[in-house]
C-alpha cells in the first residue's frame, strides 16, 4: 500500500512538471510542450491520489470523472475562439467552486481552529470566484449588460456584507461544524460578494477581472490545500495565484489605473472629459483603396470591435494581399484590447497571422511616424490621443497606441459614438484621419474586392 | 504537517510564480491564463479524496465531494484541451532564410 510519503514524493514530481510547464509556456516556440508537461503533472497527481488508501468508494468518483471529462472535452472543442473570454471565466468559476466544496467537506473530519480558518478562506475566495465568474460570463456573452451596473448604497452594502462575513467567520472558527448556520451564512455572503463586486465593472475592464478571478481560483485551491493538509494543492494553487496577480498588474498598468480603481470606481459611468467638436472626414472604400495601394507600410490596430464583427479572417486576407504587393504589414496590439489579456493575439492567430507580425505597444509606437497608413479596427479608447493630451479626460495617463502619428489613419467604425469609457475621441476629427463607416468585416471585404478588381 | 512548513512552501511557491510569469510576451497572455487556470484545477485531487472517502453516515459530504469532482474535472480537462487548441493556432511564418524550421 502507498504511504503518505510515497504520495508526497509523487506530488513533488507533479509540482516540478507544473513549474517546468509554466516556464515553457512563456515562449511561443515551447508553449505547447509546456502545456503538455503541465497536463502530465496533473495526470500524475490524479493517478497517485486515486491509488491512495483513503479512497474506498469508486462508483461516485468514476461517474463524476466521466461526466466532467465529457463536458470538458465538448466545451473545449465546440467553443468558438471569439467566445474564449467567457470560456475562461467559466473554467475559473468551476475551479473556484470546486475548491469551495473541497474545503466544506474538510469540515466533516476533525476540524481544529487552523483548519477552520483555512476552510473559511477557501470558501470565501472560492465562492467569490464562482459567483463573480458567473457574472463575468454573463457580461462577456452579452446575457447581462456589459455596462457598469451601479446602484445607490452599493459600497455601503458591500461594506456591511463584509462586516457580517467577518463576524460569522469568527463565530464559526470558535465552533466549526459542517452544518453550522454561520457556515451557510458565510457561503451565502461569499456568493453575494462575488456577484456585487463584478456587476459594477464594465466590459472594457474585463481583462483585469478575468485575470484577477484566475488568480483567485488558484488562491482558493491553495487555501483548500491548507484545509486538507495537501502539499500539491498548496504549491500549485500558490503558483497560479501569483501568476494571476502578475497578469492583473500588467493589465492595470496598461490602463494606468490601480486595481482598487478598476474594482470600485464603476469606470465609464462618469463623463467629464473635454467635449470634442469638429468635422470628421468620411472616406469611401474606393478612395481608401487608392491610399492603401500607394502605402509602403500599413499597421492594423484591432480592438474589441474586430472580435464582435468576426473580422479577423478578412483582416488577415487584406494584410496578405498588401504583402504580396510589397507593402510592409504589421499588427499593433494594445495589452488591454479586447475582453481578456491577449484576446486579439488569439483571434489573429486563429486567422493564421504569424505571431512575429504582432507588435506590442512599446515596439510599434517609436516606429509609428514611419507608418503610411494605420488601420484602426473596432478599437477606440486604446488609440485615443486624449489619454495623452487632455488631463481632464477619465482615461488621461493611459498608455495608448499613437496611431495619430502615422501619416494617414483609417478608423473603421459603425458611427462617431464614443467608446466604452464614454470619452470622446479627438482622433476622429484629426486632419489625417479618415472614417470608414460601417461594419468592420464588410468594410474590409469591400477593400479586398477593390484590390482584386 | 507543521504549519511553519506549510507557510514556507506557500511563500516559496508564490515567489516562484512571480518569477515564472513576469517575462511572458503579451501574445501568450491568453494561453498562459487558461493554462494556469487548468493547473488551479489541481483542487481535483482534494475533490477525489472528498468524494471517495466513503463516509456512509455523512451523505452530504459525499454529495459535496461529487460536485467538486465534476466541477474540477471540467476545469482540468477543458482547461488543458482549450489551451492546447489555442497554442496550436500560434504559428510563425516560415522564413526562407530558416532552412531548419
Amino acid at each position: 500500500m502507498l504511504s503518505q510519503f510515497h504520495i508526497n514524493a509523487v506530488y513533488v514530481i507533479a509540482a516540478i512538471l507544473f513549474i517546468l510547464g509554466l516556464k515553457l509556456l512563456s515562449k511561443p516556440k515551447t508553449a505547447r510542450t509546456g502545456n503538455l508537461l503541465s497536463a502530465l503533472g496533473m495526470l500524475v497527481a490524479i493517478a497517485i491520489t486515486l491509488l491512495s488508501k483513503e479512497i474506498v468508494d469508486w462508483t461516485t468518483i468514476i461517474v463524476c470523472l466521466a461526466i466532467g471529462s465529457v463536458i470538458g472535452v465538448l466545451a473545449s472543442r465546440l467553443v468558438a475562439l471569439t467566445a474564449m473570454p467567457q470560456m475562461v471565466a467559466v473554467f475559473n468559476g468551476l475551479g473556484g467552486g470546486a475548491s469551495m466544496l473541497v474545503a466544506w467537506v474538510a469540515l466533516f473530519g476533525s476540524a481544529d481552529r487552523f483548519v477552520a480558518v483555512a476552510v473559511i478562506l477557501s470558501i470565501v475566495i472560492g465562492g467569490v470566484t464562482f459567483a463573480g465568474s458567473g457574472i463575468a460570463w454573463g457580461k462577456l456573452s452579452a446575457v447581462l449588460a456589459s455596462k457598469p451596473l451601479l446602484f445607490l448604497g452599493q459600497r455601503f452594502i458591500n461594506a456591511a456584507l463584509f462586516v457580517v462575513l467577518i463576524v460569522c467567520a469568527v463565530l464559526f472558527v470558535l465552533e466549526p461544524a459542517p452544518t453550522s448556520y454561520y457556515l451557510y451564512a458565510i457561503i451565502g455572503i461569499a456568493l453575494m460578494l462575488g456577484i456585487l463586486t463584478v456587476l459594477p465593472i464594465g466590459g472594457a475592464d474585463m481583462p483585469v477581472v478575468i485575470s484577477l478571478l484566475n488568480s483567485y481560483s488558484g488562491l482558493a485551491a491553495c487555501a483548500a490545500g491548507l484545509a486538507i493538509d495537501n502539499v500539491i494543492l498548496i504549491v500549485s494553487g500558490a503558483l497560479v495565484g501569483a501568476a494571476g496577480i502578475i497578469l492583473t498588474n500588467i493589465m492595470c498598468k496598461a490602463m494606468n489605473r490601480s486595481l482598487a480603481n478598476v474594482l470600485f470606481s464603476g469606470f465609464g459611468a462618469q463623463k467629464s472629459a473635454t467635449k470634442v467638436e469638429g468635422q470628421a472626414n468620411p472616406i469611401t472604400p474606393e478612395d481608401a483603396y487608392l491610399i492603401l495601394e500607394a502605402a509602403n507600410s500599413v499597421a492594423f490596430v484591432p480592438g474589441y470591435g474586430m472580435a464582435v464583427a468576426q473580422a479577423q479572417h478578412v483582416v488577415h486576407e487584406l494584410g496578405t494581399l498588401l504583402e504580396t504587393r510589397g507593402t510592409d504589414v504589421t499588427y499593433a496590439i494594445h495589452p488591454v484590447a479586447g475582453r481578456m489579456p491577449g484576446h486579439m493575439n488569439v483571434l489573429l492567430a486563429e486567422a493564421n497571422v504569424s505571431y512575429d507580425q504582432l507588435l506590442e505597444m512599446e515596439d510599434i509606437n517609436p516606429k509609428m511616424n514611419a507608418i503610411d497608413v494605420a488601420v484602426v479596427i473596432g478599437a477606440n479608447d486604446v488609440v485615443n490621443p486624449a489619454a495623452r493630451e487632455d488631463d481632464a479626460s477619465p482615461i488621461y495617463g493611459m498608455p495608448i497606441i499613437n496611431v495619430d502619428a502615422a501619416k494617414t489613419v483609417f478608423v473603421l467604425k459603425r458611427s462617431l459614438a464614443s467608446g466604452f469609457s464614454g470619452v470622446d475621441n479627438p482622433l476622429f476629427f484629426n486632419s489625417n484621419t479618415r472614417m470608414l463607416f460601417g461594419d468592420a468585416k464588410q468594410s474590409i471585404s469591400a477593400l479586398i474586392t477593390e484590390f482584386k478588381d | 504537517m507543521e504549519i511553519v512548513f506549510l507557510a514556507l512552501i506557500l511563500v516559496l511557491a508564490i515567489f516562484l510564480g512571480f518569477e515564472l510569469i513576469s517575462k511572458v510576451p503579451a501574445t501568450l497572455h491568453t494561453p498562459l491564463m487558461s493554462g494556469a487556470n487548468a493547473i488551479s484545477g489541481i483542487t481535483l485531487v482534494g475533490a477525489l479524496l472528498a468524494a471517495g472517502s466513503g463516509s456512509e453516515t455523512q451523505e452530504l459530504a459525499t454529495w459535496l465531494g461529487a460536485g467538486a469532482v465534476v466541477f474540477a474535472t471540467i476545469n482540468v480537462v477543458g482547461g488543458y484541451l482549450v489551451t492546447d487548441r489555442m497554442l496550436g493556432l500560434f504559428k510563425q511564418r516560415s522564413k526562407p532564410t530558416e532552412n531548419d524550421g
